[in-house]
């Protein structure tokens, strides 16, 4: 029984209370895990990790490999992690493990605490109190085609009652004028997009102690056709949760080339990793807004 | 605009895509004998795989080339 699999979803500090009145186990009570098993914790050393037995035909390794390939499997694996995280994340401080770490028994689970120790430790010093927000801004789509020149006019007309009301009526000069001006509308939505996604991360790395930026999501995998510009995650303090998400709301409304979602709050999943890049652009971020372009983050965000 | 509506993620229903953002490139990485060494980049590279061929078996884009 000591050998059998653990699948381990996040690192806790001990508290020192006893099992049954650790936080993170209080606010699992009735969520269950990957193999639909109880969460329970294993201490070690001031920390404790949030774990489950987990079946060894599904999660050892030849046999997850497998199953990682099955795209149902996948995401009840993946959202069942998550929801454990997200739901322990909610009371205490978590620091989430990568998706399918398994260890082999409650020693496994101990030598895991033991040797990513200090790790764990400056995580937890680092990120309690903070949680991290999802934002996504998307290209809205440019108007594909310009409407027919009547139809321009007649929305015009209240303004302009002298305009003539018909193609037929409009010089040729006119119409190339028109059209040239609504190309350049087009373009200019463009340029708007690539401005506005810099604006908004810059503005919202300003607010945040850290930010981290995700490649672009693929529409294939998103189910969004819009083009995804920027697809971010700010580390804010939860007490100011509500001031981000508001800043975030302003910036939506004044670049209309973009639409803006937020999600959240998440347990800091992007953040736990403090590598030197991290903490270069944390420093960056707290000096002022206008450094960081966007791009260059994204080669350290790889950690 | 789109805003998340207010409260917790528990309450939403989450992209996939935005939970294996988190999943996949966010957590603390083990590595070393205890662990079984499936939480490294392997697992990046399998995922999008079955991710990518699964989008294209089962749900064909609108808005990609026949």
């Amino acid at each position: 029984m000591t050998d059998a699999l653990r699948y381990a979803y996040a690192v806790v500090r001990d508290t020192g209370a006893p099992e049954a009145a650790l936080d993170a186990l209080t606010a699992l009570e009735g969520v269950t895990g990957v193999a639909d098993e109880p969460v329970y914790a294993v201490r070690h050393l001031g920390l404790a990790v949030l774990a489950g037995a987990v079946p060894a035909e599904d999660y050892d390794e030849g046999p997850l490999r497998k199953r990682l390939e099955d795209m149902a499997w996948l995401e009840r694996m993946a959202r069942a992690h998550q929801r454990v995280v997200d739901t322990a994340g909610a009371e205490v401080c978590v620091i989430p493990v990568r998706l399918a770490t398994v260890c082999l028994g409650d020693e496994g689970l101990r030598r895991m605490l033991a040797t990513g120790r200090e790790r764990f430790t400056s995580a937890l010093d680092r990120l309690e109190g903070r949680v991290e927000w999802g934002v996504k801004a998307y290209a809205t789509q440019p108007a594909a085609e310009e409407p027919p020149a009547g139809a321009a006019n007649a929305a015009d007309a209240p303004g302009t009652p002298s305009a003539p009301n018909s193609p037929g009526a409009m010089s040729g000069r006119d119409y190339l004028r028109r059209r040239k001006a609504q190309r350049q509308a087009a373009e200019r939505r463009w340029g708007d997009t690539e401005e506005g996604a810099r604006l908004v991360h810059d503005t919202l790395s300003g607010l945040a102690e850290q930010s981290r930026l995700h490649p672009p999501q693929d529409p294939r995998l998103s189910g969004i056709s819009e083009r995804n510009v920027l697809n971010a995650a700010y580390l804010v303090r939860r007490e100011h949760s509500a001031d981000f998400a508001e800043r975030v709301g302003g910036l939506a409304g004044r670049t209309p080339a973009l639409r803006v979602e937020l999600t959240g709050p998440w347990a800091p999943y992007s953040f736990t990793a403090m590598d030197e890049t991290s903490d270069a652009e944390g420093a960056g971020g707290a000096g002022g807004a206008g450094g960081a372009e966007g791009k260059t983050e994204d080669a350290g965000a790889d950690g | 605009m789109t805003m998340a509506p207010e409260g917790p993620l528990a309450h939403q229903q989450i992209a996939l895509v935005d939970v294996l953002d988190r999943l996949l490139a966010g957590g603390v990485v083990i590595t070393g004998d205890l662990t079984l060494r499936i939480a490294d980049v392997d697992l990046v590279r399998i995922d999008l795989r079955a991710l990518i061929s699964s989008v294209n078996a089962n749900v064909p884009s609108p808005w990609e080339e026949p």
